[in-house]
């Protein structure tokens, strides 16, 4: 029973940053106009941003880190620790990532950095273990770097993939205060669905060979390579709208709360049949539960900050709104946040 | 868990089929209409009326609605 509690801990800022260049999904010539009417009504994606071939998630999350930190006019000294999670990192082994951001973001050489290589349930973690890290009080500030390249991992010929990813990096400033309400977790794993979300070469259990690149169907007429994404959408939705309320419920139940306590859920931007399900059985009304999915699809770890950045941007910056975080996937891993956004900065969404 | 509700909830998942057409002895999969989207509404069907969680291998590993029925009417 992973309920973590890091008092004197709050989020302070959050920024997105997604490439320019868009992909709309009725106009992919790979399809059947009515196949992608179903999956556009289904899963709810209209459309997706794709970064050029020469730009990684790291130089998303470099852009969403300079603005936030020239948003809330940050002294760069003050960031003890900086951590990046993602699963397209610049290098796939060594070295880590967040190294190299620390240096290209100018931060003192006296930050802790590394990388978290998780996906959709990412975020959460992320600010776990900034909040794990912040709560002795010998840091100030913890800086999380989030989001991933999904348009570089999918084959574009493998039709429960190739629509559903877009590309987004985003960052969030938490600090240490004694007055903070704290962050509330509930964090979970099972790797007995790692098959579930794959990417099955390219890795030390099977080393990339030319055999990587050989593109084959599969029973339901999926194409696509062992070097490729590979999803395994029925499992993955059984997994969804079953942990997913589960999670939150745990929550509710540990920290003595309900959905009156609660002004906005922002889940993992998953799929729309995925994530109305989940909502519908925590009954959470509509007007709690922002979505990002339909102009940006799933973003992976920065799909709930993108969330927030797009859809809550004018209601939190005057508030002070309580927010469950849920975030769920690959792994299979999930968790949830419960918190208190006070008057945070939310940046404008950043076009790269 | 009845076995005639449950062909009947999975039926209702169809928008062109003919309900006639889908028995407890049909080879859903065969169904013009079959789909990895209908598969998510059959899935979602299971859990919101039996609590109960069909994965993508108890889809693969039956044939007919009647097969799916047991797979999962044990658990």
């Amino acid at each position: 029973m992973a309920f973590l509690y890091n008092k004197h801990v709050s989020i302070t800022g959050i920024s997105a940053c997604v490439p320019s260049a868009k992909k709309i999904n009725i106009e992919n010539p790979r399809f059947a106009a009515n196949d992608i009417q179903a999956f556009v009504k289904n899963v709810g994606v209209e459309e997706y941003r794709v970064v050029e071939p020469d730009v990684c998630t790291s130089d998303l999350c470099v852009a969403a880190a300079e603005k936030l930190i020239a948003d809330m006019n940050i002294n760069r000294e003050d960031i003890g620790i900086l951590v990046f999670v993602s699963q397209t990192p610049d290098y796939h082994f060594l070295p880590n990532t967040a190294c190299i951001l620390q240096d290209r973001l100018k931060l003192s050489r006296e930050t802790l950095a590394f990388d978290v290589p998780l996906g959709c349930s990412g975020y959460v973690y992320g600010l776990n273990i900034i909040a794990a890290y912040l709560s002795s009080g010998q840091i100030k500030k913890g800086l999380l770097l989030v989001g991933d390249t999904g348009s570089k991992t999918v084959n574009e010929k493998d039709k429960s993939a190739a629509m559903l990813f877009g590309d987004a990096g985003a960052a969030t400033i938490l600090e240490y205060n004694e007055k903070a309400v704290g962050i509330h977790f509930h964090m979970a794993t099972d790797g007995s669905g790692y098959k579930a979300i794959i990417i099955p070469d390219g890795g030390f259990r099977k080393p990339f060979s030319t055999d990587s690149l050989v593109e084959t169907t599969s029973e339901e007429g999926l194409i696509r390579a062992p070097k490729n994404l590979h999803l395994e959408g029925l499992d993955v939705f059984s997994f969804g709208i079953t942990e997913a309320p589960k999670t939150v419920k745990k929550l509710y139940e540990a920290i003595e709360i309900t959905n009156e306590q609660v002004d906005y859920a922002i889940f993992h931007q998953a799929n729309k049949m995925m994530n109305e399900k989940i909502r519908k059985k925590l009954g959470l009304p509509e007007e709690k539960v922002p979505y990002s999915l339909l102009k940006f699809g799933n973003t992976s770890s920065a799909s709930i900050p993108l969330t927030i950045v797009t859809g809550l941007r004018d209601s939190l910056i005057d508030s002070a709104s309580k927010v469950i975080l849920c975030g769920f996937g690959v792994g299979l891993s999930w968790g949830t946040a419960y918190t208190t956004l006070d008057h945070i900065t939310v940046s404008e969404l950043i076009e790269y | 868990m009845d076995k005639n509700e449950f062909l009947k909830a999975f039926a209702d998942q169809f928008d062109e089929t003919e309900p006639a057409l889908i028995t407890l002895d049909t080879k859903f999969k065969e169904l013009e209409e079959w789909s990895s989207m209908v598969a998510l509404m059959i899935i979602a069907m299971a859990d919101e009326n039996y609590n109960k969680k069909i994965t993508g291998a108890d889809l693969r590993e039956s044939d007919t609605i009647g097969q799916l029925y047991e797979r999962i009417s044990s658990r």
